[in-house]
């Protein structure tokens, strides 16, 4: 049932007023980046809560050697390289995958990973990569592709994947210490595949409040309303704002089709370094369809462009206009950084939105706009 | 990236399913969502099925389709 927005304004004004400091909540989904600005959310927040964007935007969190190896295999492998949309401005240390497909490389944007499988079939003679990059939510259709390959015993089709597990990454950014939060306001659609259980760690060894959130501007408010209570109360638990679609186990189909095709490895994040368990290496049972091993590509360690704070941005650190090359030299047509080119980057989402204005200054608008 | 939309099944065979998607038509892998049937609700992500949603939990959850159900 949509919940009254004044309502939940008004409890979450009340929660925020018992706390005498101010408060920092994350969340880690790319759509809540975008909904945080869409729904006027930020507008909505109290003076002492703010709600900072974390890792969770699949393609700002890829690190750049990941990248330079899709560039590389696009390029000089002789492949017919699939990809989503996402992933084609991306600038790698030696260009993108557009400039890649403009010296001839043979690169499709797919709407389903089976496209590229059905591509595959119908093409025997060309070997077809899929690159993908992804959480939880996307996980599971790279491994129904290589289950599909096998059942169609293709010979030309392989992944490169460079997904990530959501959990390892939370965990190590609350480790390091540098990033102050109070709580997450966790992911609706990545926690439909995972189970809003899968936050339960992050209660009981960190005793951060926890709360599972949709997208409009209704549930998003429930959700910080009820971490905000939670710091009020000092009662940190795990709660799910978003039950009609999220459920406490995920799902276990999904869950068991990424076990059976993938194990834990370790895996680079921008930013954030390698962290253990935090990605997923296809499983020896399914190695010829593992472009890695295919075409025995190892990732370097590519520096990241000069100047991007993107690093930063994606831990909380800092903000987009607190980047020197935010809005200047680095913009969604001519972006520096991920943040920047993924249509859910928090830089591209703070340069559509309100061109690094502050939060006071979204505020004003948000005002003036109600005027 | 991690978007989800609402869609109707219309029509399924094996694990794949023709989708109303809000008006287009689609088709989409089901075999996330094996209990997916003609009629169900489901939230579709890149060209799969990741959930399905009682018509109560649909019309709840969505704005779109209440306002369908008015006009209806």
């Amino acid at each position: 049932m949509k919940q009254d927005v004044a309502q939940l304004r008004n409890r979450l004004r009340a929660a925020a007023a018992q706390v005498p400091h101010g408060l920092s909540f994350m969340e880690v989904c790319g759509t809540h980046t975008v909904a945080g600005f869409r729904t006027g959310l930020h507008a909505m927040l109290p003076a002492n809560v703010k709600l900072l964007s974390g890792p969770g935007c699949p393609v700002c969190v890829t690190a750049q050697g990941d990248i330079d190896l899709m560039v590389d295999v696009a390029l000089e492998a002789k492949v017919t390289f699939f990809t989503y949309g996402d992933m084609l401005k991306v600038p790698g240390t030696r260009g993108n995958l557009e400039l890649a497909r403009s010296r001839g490389a043979k690169i499709k944007v797919l709407y389903s990973t089976l496209d590229a499988v059905k591509y595959a079939q119908a093409n025997p003679a060309e070997q077809v990569v899929l690159g993908a990059v992804g959480f939880e939510t996307t996980t599971p259709a790279t491994a129904v592709a290589i289950l599909e390959a096998q059942k169609l015993d293709l010979a030309n089709f392989s992944v490169l994947a460079s997904h990530k597990v959501l959990l390892p990454a939370l965990r190590a950014l609350l480790d390091g210490g540098e990033v102050q939060v109070n709580g997450f306001l966790c992911p609706g659609h990545a926690s439909i595949i995972l189970g809003s259980n899968a936050f339960r760690p992050l209660v009981r060894d960190y005793g951060m409040p926890c709360v599972v959130a949709g997208f409009e501007a209704d549930q998003m408010l429930a959700g910080m309303a009820r971490l905000t209570e939670m710091v009020a109360d000092a009662l940190p638990e795990l709660d799910n704002v978003y039950p009609q679609v999220v459920k406490p186990e995920g799902n276990r189909v999904a869950q068991a089709i990424i076990a059976k095709v993938f194990e834990p490895a370790p895996a680079k994040w921008r930013a954030l370094g390698e962290i253990a368990g935090s990605g997923l290496r296809v499983r020896d049972a399914y190695a010829q369809f593992d472009a890695v091993r295919r075409f025995g590509l190892v990732a370097g360690d590519a520096p990241e462009p000069a100047g991007c704070r993107c690093g930063e941005v994606i831990t909380g650190r800092c903000t987009p206009a607190d980047c020197g090359l935010f809005g200047r030299k680095c913009t969604p047509l001519a972006p520096v950084g991920p943040c920047m080119v993924s249509s859910e980057g928090s830089c591209a989402a703070w340069f559509k939105y309100g061109r690094g204005s502050d939060n006071a200054t979204t505020r004003r608008s948000a005002k003036e706009m109600v005027a | 990236m991690c978007l989800a939309v609402p869609g109707k099944v219309i029509r399924k065979v094996g694990d794949s399913a023709e989708i109303d998607l809000q008006g287009n038509r689609l088709e989409v892998s089901t075999v996330l969502v094996p209990e997916a049937t003609e009629g169900s609700w489901v939230l579709v992500h890149a060209g799969f099925a990741i959930q399905t949603l009682s018509d109560e939990e649909a019309k709840e959850t969505f704005d779109l389709l209440k306002e369908l159900e008015t006009a209806g």
